[in-house]
């Protein structure tokens, strides 16, 4: 019993941190996924001209909470044809494949919760793309024509985008020269710039195929509501439902977390290196406090009494987060002895700042390409797989690796690199392009006799 | 060094235990389902079901997924070639690093180019 106690009290020195991050993550992330599908209804709203969710709390600010106790509370139906233990086991899979890869991502130097493991990007992407299984099971064992038929969308699309994005990274690991999550940060601020401007044509890439990847739109034709009701999703209520919902939009902060820990610096503020510009630093605590200075100005004009409170706690808030931003760059100002001591509390503080500002910046553009562009027809969804992607990013590999000799050769580092890389990426585009104007040319040819397949896809 | 996936484990745990606990702990907050008939067939828009689901799909599903299979191995031999690259070329051995990787994505390139005359990329 001793050695028992001994044993665990050992085990928790060890592994506290992680332990916490991932307790931590499991209890928040389906309140977070909750308010970031409020934040997307209310963005589709603003953007149609109307509110969104307004009923429920103060601007629709508790509508998650009621949507997780009436999908919790709903009643749970099983065709009676589908395969019961895989339609049990499907979400379960989808999610804890889609949870398990945030173990690998870093949100600041210190929040992670597979610390050293030395093949930290490859884990991540690998494990998120295990959450196919759960799709594919799931309208297996729906036995329903549009599940099937969903899941299968979902298993090629995955498939067609996966080596693209692959690619993606491996030109932008071109420069990082580790997989380590940790070390493809720090290459970003040894050499001073991020490797998404290095390799512009890998970020559009990977960007474009992470939207393909996560099944958003205007890729989201496993799920396609005109033409397969809701895809793989279509016998799934209730809670199972919520489950692969949950899955869907932590997939969507894994890649946006991949993206920026690759391609947009991860924690690092812009220009990590540029000393003059160190005055950055006070840019996130003034943004706070613009925040709040305008919720405290919107205040007069919130027609209910509970909606003015909310504004100024909303602006208390934000204060506060301004006071915590600020307190690690004020300090080393007012007394300069201090500044070694504050270094770990900048370093965390405004490390997860910047990494979840990109990571929301990446999110907003998911959602507002989904409020703008129509969706996809699947042969065009190849098309754009097969056809132009996949050449693009081999060839973008190829161009980036002659940049690196040349730039070696002349001497070229840090942003100069940019004179070697910037007319790569430009001969890349332009190749892929060329291929697709010749291929257009042969189509327009061929078009007319071609028969459609209504059971294509 | 194997001790640096154990809180990945004890993560991986954590998180399976997470959906299957709540799935369970589910089953006894909800109202008991009485649903019998045509609401536990699958959904085919009002209509009784036609048949079994699992029935044949177009082949360019398996081409696809073959397809992948190939292409996907290539990025796999390319990401420890990626990684050790920023190395040869600082050794100035990065040319014959890149002309090497150039034989390897041209035979691929070569396969590309076939599949593409054989229509195997032509989805309708």
């Amino acid at each position: 019993m001793q050695a028992v106690t001994q044993g665990t009290i050992e085990f928790l020195k060890l592994y506290w941190a992680p332990l916490l991050c991932g307790v931590v993550i499991v209890a928040f992330l389906p309140l977070i996924v909750g308010y970031v599908v409020l934040v997307e209804r209310k963005l589709m709203a603003d953007m149609q001209a109307r509110l969104g969710p307004m009923r429920v709390g103060p601007h629709g600010l508790l509508q998650p909470i009621a949507d997780a106790v009436k999908l919790l509370i709903k009643e749970d139906i099983i065709p009676e044809d589908a395969d019961k233990l895989v339609f049990w086991l499907a979400p379960v899979l989808s999610v804890g494949a889609a949870l398990l890869s945030l173990a690998g991502i870093a949100i600041g130097p210190a929040f992670q919760i597979a610390k050293d493991i030395n093949i930290g990007i490859l884990f991540v992407v690998g494990v998120s793309a295990m959450g196919i299984f759960g799709i594919v099971l799931g309208g297996w064992a729906s036995n329903s024509h549009y599940s099937l038929m969903g899941a299968l969308r979902s298993a090629a699309q995955l498939v067609s985008y996966e080596t693209a994005a692959g690619m993606a990274l491996v030109s932008g690991l071109l420069f990082a020269g580790t997989l380590n999550i940790t070390s493809i940060v720090e290459a970003q601020r040894q050499q001073g710039i991020w490797f998404g401007l290095l390799a512009p044509v890998a970020f559009f890439t990977y960007l474009v195929a992470s939207i393909a990847e996560t099944n958003r739109a205007p890729f989201d034709l496993p799920e396609a509501e005109s033409e397969l009701v809701a895809g793989y999703m279509t016998e799934f209520s209730g809670f199972r439902w919520s489950l692969y919902f949950l899955a869907e939009y932590t997939n969507m902060i894994v890649v946006a977390s991949v993206a920026t820990t690759l391609f947009l610096g991860g924690w690092l503020r812009p220009f990590p290196r540029t000393q003059w510009l160190n005055f950055l630093d006070f840019l996130p605590p003034l943004l706070m406090v613009a925040i709040g200075l305008y919720c405290l100005v919107r205040v007069p004009k919130q027609p209910a009494r509970v909606q003015q409170f909310f504004m100024v706690a909303v602006a208390g808030l934000c204060f506060f987060l301004a006071l915590v931003l600020a307190v690690p760059v004020l300090v080393p100002v007012v007394n300069p002895s201090l500044a070694a001591g504050v270094k770990p509390l900048y370093e965390g503080i405004h490390g997860s700042f910047w990494f979840l500002f990109k990571v929301s910046a990446y999110l907003y553009f998911f959602m507002w390409l989904r409020f703008t562009l129509p969706r996809y027809r699947f042969d065009q969804l190849m098309r754009l797989g097969w056809h132009f992607l996949i050449p693009l990013s081999i060839i973008n590999v190829l161009v980036i690796g002659i940049a690196m000799i040349v730039g070696t050769y002349l001497h070229l580092e840090g942003w100069w690199l940019l004179l070697a890389t910037l007319p790569a990426s430009i001969i890349a585009l332009l190749i892929a392009l060329f291929i697709l104007a010749a291929e257009q040319k042969s189509g327009q040819q061929q078009a007319g006799g071609a028969a459609s397949d209504s059971y294509a896809g | 060094m194997p001790g640096a996936y154990l809180p990945v484990l004890i993560y991986a745990v954590l998180v399976i235990a997470f959906p299957a606990v709540t799935l369970i702990l589910a089953k006894y907050i909800r109202p008991t389902s009485t649903s019998y008939g045509a609401k536990l067939k699958p959904y085919e828009c009002g209509i009784a079901p036609e048949g079994g689901s699992r029935g044949r799909y177009s082949v360019r599903f398996y081409i696809i997924a073959m397809l992948f299979v190939i292409f996907d191995v290539e990025t796999m031999f390319l990401i420890p070639w990626a990684i050790l690259y920023r190395g040869w070329v600082a050794a100035h051995t990065g040319l014959f690093a890149l002309v090497s990787m150039f034989v390897f994505l041209g035979i691929l390139l070569v396969g590309y180019v076939w599949l593409y005359k054989k229509g195997a990329l032509e989805w309708a």
